[in-house]
């Protein structure tokens, strides 16, 4: 039994190791030359661009649930007015890049992951090491700059259309005016706010993209391999994002006091 | 007839999976215009051997050349020099299911040649002319046949007219007509091309087509070698078993 559990442990730290060296290897070969980069620009449509409309609609969704709750508490105390300065706070801080970064692990990790599992199965990645084609830049490398580029994006995306779900909820509840609304939302926030925490989901992005593509890479016992990798990448990512939010969080509270609200 | 300089060479390769031997201390060459075969059981390391000349595969022990040139030695821009040399159709052919039977053939070029969109279209439709599926450009990986499918992959591992063609199982999962099919335009490649072919196959008659020299896998070994003549006269009740056998699946 203690032999099982200390083999486990070995086994679980080894690829803890395996990953991180991964991780380190992908970080490093993003800025060396030859760029990958007709296969970027197509990652960036394939799993960013292609990500948008899930996020859009997402996010009007967030936008109108978390309308409903700030007005709920608001109203207790007369100041229905601040609900959607209250709203795009609580969406550009914290909210709308954890729920992107959640989303997209979902969306993004699975694809990958299933992606590069079956890629693996199916001796493509031998195919394209034969071929003369470092598979890890070409298929690894290209991936991780297409998740830290678009992350921001998105994030933004949702960002705007939860202020949108925002809008239709308040305008549904009181008939306020689209100017109006906009202009109270905007009035409480500035780039203090945006920028560190919309830079923070580059390393959600990397978080996914690094994850999964280990997973997908390192994938073994044919398709069934391919499905336990696809689940993984989703699992993990999800983890390791709310994990290293509470870090950077910290990191942004401590490189931008206005930001925690001071 | 062969030249004297081996295009490929293991020298002592032994290659452990979870601590089970594959291969053990295996030593050949292969010379220029040669089609060598290697035979054996399933599971007895045939398809490992061929990994190592094209280095999916580092040995655990030994080396592997490539010409001159160590391959188990090598990594980056030099490996990729080295891995031009090579064709590989692997036993499934491993194409890109992403892209189009064309653009299968089109990516290696596509990588590593200077040529303008159109020549590289041109050329990959030419290579899949030479393997009859000029008509199939357009078409996804998924929607041929295992036969079809093959050929593609043939197409593509002689794209960038590499010296050297290894053939994982080339007739594996095929009727014995489009296994024939494939055989003959592995010769003619042999034939026209001067490539140097270096077959796995369990495949006796396949194996008798293809190889001037055949090699004979067992437990991780190479237990005999030569030409076909030869290994039909050996008194290895193994190597005698094998090449009686007209198997051809």
């Amino acid at each position: 039994m203690l032999a099982r559990l200390g083999n486990a442990a070995v086994g679980l730290l080894g690829s803890i190791g395996d990953a991180s060296l991964f991780a380190l290897k992908a970080a490093r070969e993003i800025f060396v030359p030859p760029f990958e980069i007709r296969e970027t620009i197509r990652q960036i449509y394939e799993l960013g661009l292609r990500s948008a409309p899930l996020i859009a609609v997402s996010g009007v969704a967030v936008g109108v649930v978390l309308s409903m709750h700030t007005r709920a508490s608001l109203e207790r105390f007369g100041a229905e007015a601040m609900i959607p300065a209250g709203l795009a706070i609580a969406l550009v801080r914290e909210t709308g890049p954890l729920t992107a970064g959640l989303l997209l692990s979902g969306r993004i990790g699975a694809g990958i992951g299933a992606e590069l599992g079956a890629m693996r199965v199916t001796e493509q990645i031998d195919a394209l090491e034969a071929s003369a084609v470092d598979s890890f830049r070409y298929l690894v490398v290209t991936r991780v700059i297409a998740c830290v580029v678009a992350l921001p994006i998105l994030t933004t995306i949702m960002n705007f259309t939860g202020m949108l779900g925002g809008f239709f909820a308040e305008t549904a509840s009181n008939g306020m005016p689209l100017a109006l609304y906009f202009r109270r939302a905007f009035s409480m926030i500035d780039l203090s706010d945006y920028v560190p925490a919309t830079l923070k989901t580059m390393v959600f992005g990397f978080i996914i993209a690094t994850i999964s593509s280990y997973l997908g890479f390192n994938t073994g016992s044919g398709t069934e391999g391919v499905g336990r990798a696809s689940t993984k990448a989703v699992v993990f990512s999800s983890i390791l994002i709310i994990l290293t939010n509470v870090l950077l969080v910290r990191i942004i509270f401590f490189a931008f006091p206005q930001a925690a609200g001071g | 007839m062969a030249d004297a300089t081996p295009v490929v060479r293991l020298d002592h390769v032994t290659k452990s999976f979870g601590g089970q031997r594959v291969l053990d201390d295996v030593s050949f060459d292969v010379h220029a215009g040669c089609g060598f075969v290697i035979l054996g059981r399933s599971g007895t390391g045939k398809s490992v051997t061929l990994r190592h000349i094209i280095r999916l595969l580092q040995p655990d022990r030994g080396r592997v050349f490539v010409g001159a040139d160590e391959i188990s030695a090598l990594a980056g821009p030099e490996l990729s020099r080295v891995r031009r040399k090579i064709g590989f159709l692997f036993q499934n052919a491993a194409l890109f299911d992403s892209i189009t039977v064309g653009e299968n053939v089109a990516f290696p070029m596509r990588r590593h040649t200077r040529l303008k969109d159109h020549e590289i279209r041109q050329r990959a439709q030419e290579r899949l002319a030479e393997v009859g599926l000029e008509r199939e450009y357009d078409r996804m990986p998924a929607d041929l046949s295992g036969g079809m499918r093959k050929r593609a992959g043939l197409a593509r591992a002689m794209a960038l007219d590499p010296e050297i063609l290894l053939v994982d199982e080339p007739s594996a999962g095929l009727d014995p007509i489009t296994a024939d099919e494939i055989d003959e335009l592995l010769l003619d490649r042999k034939k026209r091309g001067r490539v140097t072919l270096i077959v796995v196959t369990h495949n006796i008659p396949s194996a008798r087509r293809l190889g001037d020299e055949l090699a004979m896998l067992h437990e991780g070994r190479i237990i005999v070698r030569g030409p076909a003549a030869e290994l039909d006269r050996s008194d290895d009740p193994l190597v005698r078993a094998f090449m009686t056998s007209q198997h051809a699946g």
